[in-house]
């Protein structure tokens, strides 16, 4: 189940320039990620973690090497391309967030349905389906400001698994969450792993993130250390 | 997606409340002084206009040479048949005869003896004959202070205060001296029936106003008339249709040598009225551009604000899938709906004020009073169709210029580097 590759990554470096020079943030990386993955990359900050989600989001693009997400070459894209693939195929958290805060929670998660262009009633059914597996269906007309941070991530992890994507990058989301908020959010975001079979990735140098992970890839100074399956 | 962008818009006050009176200020100011341009233009066109140079005024071409002194020896004459003429060719017009001239006013005392004298700018025109056009033209049922209309013969109105420099009043007996056609002195007595205040600094000194056929017996001037004057209906000034009118007018009476020969001359051909009617135009057309440019640039900067505060949200939706250029025209959607918002509040509101201007009108009198123009000393403003676009389609377009000058933020931007300010 876990062995049909999403996203196959050869070779791969990123550099950028820096006004002290040529700085290489991912020196040579190589892997594999199937499908239904509940995968970390682990590191230090400034290890390079942020840098591979962007690129294995299209948000940026390889210098050298290969990336092919859901059989499309990073590189290859043009802006219009990589828009229509993570506005189909991708969703993404983030450590702040990052919901529109003029919007109500039930708009928030419906942005990404507009943006597919569904109709009126079968983005409503997805939202609340949406909002129902966070257990936020209370919340669907409050506005951010009126939500503590842990039901700001789970609003945020809603926006992303609404419209069922097969792959969500998720970096350091639990950066912000106490304790008890992180747990809850990584065993909802196990169960969506379970039932609707997405793979998650996540960035991140949090243990708590890390015990629930089932595979474990370390990078240090842009290079994989260490990959390893643990036993969740 | 629109009612999306609305929705966002009408919430976050903070991105739209700014441009939206921006907008609103801009517009109102233009729609306002584009309508008072309009109003002093059109008040002092249609006063010249009445009191003056009509539409068209017809002369002889000696006398249109020689007009600042009025020279009645060179009066168009045989004046009825040329009227019966015009009347006839130009079956859509009003002609107006008139005798401009100058004289004394002498009031005598109780023994006929000299009392006080006054240098006198006269106008003969028909009050007597049934029709009241001229009388409307010049505003006399309104101007009137005290007394009334001549309705007989050898009555006279003065200003108010030409008579009360002369101290006469209704009622009394005045002589007016002045000069024949043919150049001998001419006396003739006029009783004063009424007073009048025109509102205009020039008419309001010296001026007396008899019965045009009065003035004929006064001035030997049977027959004759120094001025026709020529109204289009409606009293309406139309460039166009005057064009015509002197056109056929040509045609008719062709240029010639003979000194006697009647001239035409349209209403911007005199008193310096055409270039006032382009200069208007001009500072009107100049400050819409102003206002286009300044508007531009106030909202390119809020523009430019505004995206400094919503680089976390584009770079949110970027993620979410969008791409630039989606963004890109969302900012132009709402720019149209903010620029939309302001642009008609502008507008109405900018009516409003124009309304009440247009019917209350702003008395500059007291610094009127010593213009040796033939100027208004009330100003209103007024509302032409033009008032309905003149601010609202610039106050449009500089809004979503201003938005389109600030997004190019956005398109220079990579989208990881929008994407890490949202990190930070
Ligand atoms: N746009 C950029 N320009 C220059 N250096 C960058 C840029 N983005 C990241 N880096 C550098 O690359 C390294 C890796 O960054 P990042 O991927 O954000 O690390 P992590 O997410 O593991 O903390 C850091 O040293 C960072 O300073
Ligand atoms: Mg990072």
């Amino acid at each position: 189940m876990e062995n049909s590759t999403l996203i196959s990554i050869e070779a791969l470096k990123k550099h950028f320039l820096t006004p002290g020079g040529r700085f290489t943030a991912l020196n040579g990386i190589d892997l594999t990620i199937g499908k239904a993955e509940f995968t970390g990359v682990v590191g230090p900050s400034g290890s390079g973690k942020t840098t591979l989600l962007n690129i294995i989001g299209s948000l940026d693009s390889p210098s050298e090497g290969e990336v092919v997400v859901l059989g499309q070459s990073i590189a290859d894209l043009n802006p219009k391309q990589a828009a229509l693939l993570r506005r189909s195929h991708l969703g993404f958290i983030f450590q702040s967030y990052n919901l529109l805060p003029v919007y109500t929670v039930f708009e928030n998660v419906e942005f990404p349905l507009l943006l597919l262009q569904l109709d009126d009633s079968k983005r409503r059914k997805m939202v609340m389906d949406s909002l129902e597996w966070l257990g936020l269906t209370d919340k669907a007309k409050s506005k951010p400001a009126q939500l503590s941070g842990g039901e700001c991530q789970r609003v945020a992890i809603a926006r992303a698994m609404v419209k069922k994507p097969e792959i969500v990058l998720a970096d350091e989301p639990t950066a912000n969450l106490d304790a008890a908020n992180s747990h809850h959010i990584l065993k909802t975001m196990v169960q969506l792993n379970k039932e609707l079979k997405t793979t998650f990735i996540f960035a991140t140098h949090d243990d708590k993130v890390i015990g629930y992970l089932r595979r474990k890839i370390s990078l240090v100074d842009g290079k994989v250390l260490n990959d390893e399956i643990t036993n969740n | 997606m629109i009612r999306f962008l609305l929705k966002g818009i009408l919430r976050d006050k903070q991105r739209s409340l700014l441009p939206v009176v921006i907008v609103i200020i801009g517009v109102l100011l233009t729609v306002f002084l584009y309508c008072w341009l309009r109003g002093v233009l059109n008040d002092s066109t249609e006063l010249n206009a009445n009191f003056n140079a009509g539409h068209v005024k017809i002369m002889t071409a000696a006398y249109a040479k020689n007009i600042d002194q009025t020279p009645n020896d060179l009066a168009l004459i045989g004046v009825d048949t040329l009227l019966i003429r015009l009347y006839k060719e130009f079956p859509e017009m009003k002609w107006g005869e008139r005798i401009h001239f100058g004289g004394l006013i002498d009031a005598p005392d109780s023994r006929g003896e000299t009392r006080t004298q006054g240098p006198a700018a006269g106008f003969g025109i028909d009050l007597l004959s049934g029709d009241r056009s001229e009388i409307r033209r010049f505003n006399l049922d309104k101007s009137l202070r005290r007394g009334r209309l001549p309705v007989h013969h050898g009555e006279i109105l003065m200003s108010e205060e030409f008579s009360a420099k002369l101290k006469v009043n209704p009622g009394d007996t005045v002589t007016l001296i002045g000069s024949t056609m043919n150049g001998s002195m001419a006396m003739y007595n006029y009783t004063v029936c009424g007073t009048i205040v025109f509102g205009t600094g020039p008419m309001d000194q010296g001026s007396v106003i008899a019965d045009i056929e009065d003035v004929r017996n006064a001035l030997d001037m049977n027959n004759a008339a120094g001025e026709i004057v020529g109204y289009l209906p409606g009293n309406y000034y139309d460039e166009e249709k005057i064009n015509q009118v002197v056109t056929r007018f040509k045609r008719l009476f062709p240029p010639s040598n003979d000194e006697y020969a009647p001239v035409i001359v349209t209403l911007r051909q005199q008193n310096n009225l055409g270039k006032m009617m382009d200069q208007i135009k001009g500072v009107g057309a100049f400050a819409v551009f102003i206002f286009v440019l300044s508007m531009s640039l106030v909202l390119w900067n809020a523009g430019l604000l505004g995206g400094l505060r919503r680089y976390s949200e584009f770079g949110t939706r970027l993620a979410i899938g969008e791409d630039y250029s989606h963004i890109y025209k969302t900012m132009i959607y709402e720019s149209v709906l903010i620029g939309l918002i302001g642009s008609i509040t502008g507008t109405i509101i900018g009516m409003l004020i124009s309304l009440y201007m247009q019917d209350h009108g702003l008395d500059l009198s007291s610094m009127m009073k010593n213009a040796t123009i033939l100027m208004p000393a009330v100003f209103h403003a007024r509302i032409t169709s033009a008032a309905f676009f003149i601010g609202f389609i610039p106050g449009l377009l500089s809004t979503v210029i201003g938005t389109m000058l600030s997004g190019i933020g956005i398109y220079k931007r990579k989208t990881a580097q929008l994407f890490k300010e949202l990190e930070a």
